[in-house]
């Protein structure tokens, strides 16, 4: 695991925008540029660090009440600005920690922050814009659901520095009262509760994992790599149905979610008698 | 505080939290149209928890029934906080995916079918960890989609409340229903306290927690659109009433600007008193209206679009 959360992210940022900076009036938590890839121009954004913002539970790459009003914003943004032209494609570079955990993001609302994001996300998808999740580093829990994982498309490096998970090792053994030995050692069995990317990828909600040399500094041979993998989704996205089918009917989610399968199932063969 | 507590209403009511899930969600329904589907009786269960030694039920914990509602068709689904805490699984996240999933496919055929959630949940069950936050993403994507034809309303009566990722759900719902007994938030006070430290949350101060998370406060900032006490026939109307109203204008989670302003005029140099939020500064400005019904059926939802 990166001990420097958010490092990637802002690299990964850069290396496909060329640059790394926040827009007018946002925190500078969440990188925004317009840059082309492939034939197109598409809207990146990402959560990143940052030790001097405002609220103090979300500056080590948390996605706080700023940081997931401001994805919002800048997503419908992009939907506006697209309303009746072609509909640039949107990617989260995903790089968090996690949800922030504050009394004041509680307090506040926090619920509503992260469901304004994931909400934009997905209207973007439903209006026909390519959205491309792509996981760089950490995607934990509410972190992710508020950034990336509403997605058409999720696409992952391959390396031991990804990390998708619904809870962190440590709190999530405590919590289901187990050792993170014993944790670990029932995740070889247990797919779902896994930590390796490898067996996230079994999971069949993956589109792609990509093999870069080195993900923490990327050479341009890797950089062009993810450039033409993520067109690649892209197009792919434009071509598919605006929801996320795609991840009960892969292949993989035709053997490891057959539960999922069989109650949709069931469900539908008893919706009319 | 005039009546006495033990008053005659109060006690000649049914209480809806007492309810185990089958019960509340068939007690929504017009009389004899509520029929359940994937019901115990087809297994459908987690094949995740048997092998980690977690017994499995056979409905995964959630409930789904299919009928009329104030003569609209309606789905509701009910989460059993009893078994795994609410936790959303592999199973149980699929059935209320599923029934969303129906539901707009009715709506896009002209027949509108809304969807009343029953949220009961601690969030994600972390026996199947991935899959229940795959899940939880599942669900909030089928919420918008079938939001656009009919309302998916949202209803938190307690004592478990609703929290981690389905307070999203929640979130992007048409409209929320609260208890005073039920509570709304992302992180539960003891994860808070677990990760941020006891001065950021004492998770053993019950008074700090129902301020900041209880459907009092929740409804008073403007986060839930009706609070409604613990009665089956206030409850039964109120979900009557939103069905009836139809779709919001506009979502709560589609007010990204307003929101947003908000947060930007707080000052987080130190913690707020809850009560200070019944007021945010775009409230204070003099233009908006404050909630004002409460119990006695469905208020005026989201104020803010109104003005």
């Amino acid at each position: 695991m990166s001990k420097f959360t958010g490092v990637r992210g802002r690299v990964w940022f850069k290396a496909l925008t060329g640059q790394a900076s926040s827009m007018p009036g946002d925190p500078h938590s969440v990188l925004i540029a317009d840059a082309p890839i492939g034939e197109d121009k598409a809207r990146f954004l990402c959560v990143v660090p940052d030790p001097d913002g405002r609220f103090p539970c979300a500056r080590r790459g948390e996605v706080g009440l700023e940081e997931a009003y401001t994805l919002a914003a800048r997503v419908r943004e992009a939907i506006d600005a697209d309303k009746d032209s072609a509909k640039r494609p949107i990617i989260a570079i995903v790089d968090v920690k996690s949800q922030a955990y504050g009394r004041r993001e509680e307090t506040a609302g926090i619920h509503l922050a992260a469901a304004a994001a994931a909400d934009a996300y997905a209207t973007a998808r439903f209006a026909g814009h390519p959205v491309i999740a792509l996981i760089v580093g950490q995607a934990i829990s509410g972190g992710f659901l508020t950034h990336g994982y509403q997605a058409n498309r999720l696409l992952a490096f391959d390396d031991d520095g990804v990390l998708i998970h619904a809870m962190h090792k440590e709190p999530a053994a405590r919590i289901t009262r187990r050792t993170v030995a014993q944790l670990e050692k029932l995740a070889e069995t247990v797919t779902p509760l896994s930590y390796n990317v490898r067996d996230y990828a079994k999971l069949g909600l993956l589109y792609k994992l990509l093999h870069v040399s080195n993900a923490e500094h990327p050479n341009a041979e890797d950089v062009s790599l993810v450039r033409q993998e993520v067109s690649a989704a892209i197009q792919d996205a434009r071509k598919a149905s605006p929801d996320l089918s795609n991840r009960i009917e892969s292949e993989a989610a035709r053997v490891v979610r057959r539960a999922s399968r069989l109650a949709r199932a069931r469900l539908e063969e008893q919706w009319n008698h | 505080m005039s009546s006495p507590i033990f008053s005659r209403e109060y006690l000649q009511r049914c209480s809806f939290i007492e309810l185990n899930a089958r019960e509340r969600a068939k007690s929504l329904f017009d009389p004899g149209t509520g029929r359940e589907l994937a019901e115990p009786f087809d297994r459908i269960e987690s094949p995740w928890l048997a092998i980690q030694g977690v017994t499995p039920q056979a409905d995964d914990g959630c409930i789904v029934m299919r009928g009329t509602i104030g003569g609209n068709k309606a789905t509701v689904i009910a989460f059993n906080g009893p078994f795994q805490g609410g936790g959303i699984g592999e199973v149980s996240g699929a059935k209320l995916t599923a029934a969303l999933d129906l539901a707009c496919r009715d709506n896009e055929k002209g027949s509108q079918t809304s969807a009343v959630l029953l949220l009961e949940t601690g969030g994600v069950r972390l026996q199947e960890a991935n899959l229940g936050l795959a899940a939880v993403a599942e669900i909030i994507s089928s919420i918008i989609a079938l939001r656009r034809y009919a309302p998916v309303i949202s209803v938190i009566a307690g004592p478990v409340g609703c929290f981690g990722g389905m307070s999203l759900a929640a979130g992007v719902s048409s409209y929320i229903v609260m208890t005073p007994e039920g509570r709304l938030g992302l992180n539960g006070p003891e994860v808070i306290e677990e990760e941020s430290g006891v001065e950021e949350f004492d998770a053993s101060d019950r008074s700090l927690i129902w301020s900041i998370f209880g459907g009092q406060q929740r409804y008073e900032q403007g986060l839930a659109d009706v609070l409604v006490n613990d009665d089956t026939d206030r409850m039964v109307n109120t979900v009557r009433e939103l069905i009836a109203k139809g779709v919001p204008a506009v979502h709560r989670s589609e007010q990204v600007d307003l929101y947003r302003s908000r947060i930007a005029a707080l000052d987080p140099s130190t913690q707020w008193e809850p009560k200070q939020l019944h007021s945010w500064p775009s409230w204070s400005a003099g233009s908006l209206a404050r909630p004002t019904s409460r119990s006695e059926g469905p208020a005026t939802g989201n104020k803010e679009k109104e003005q």
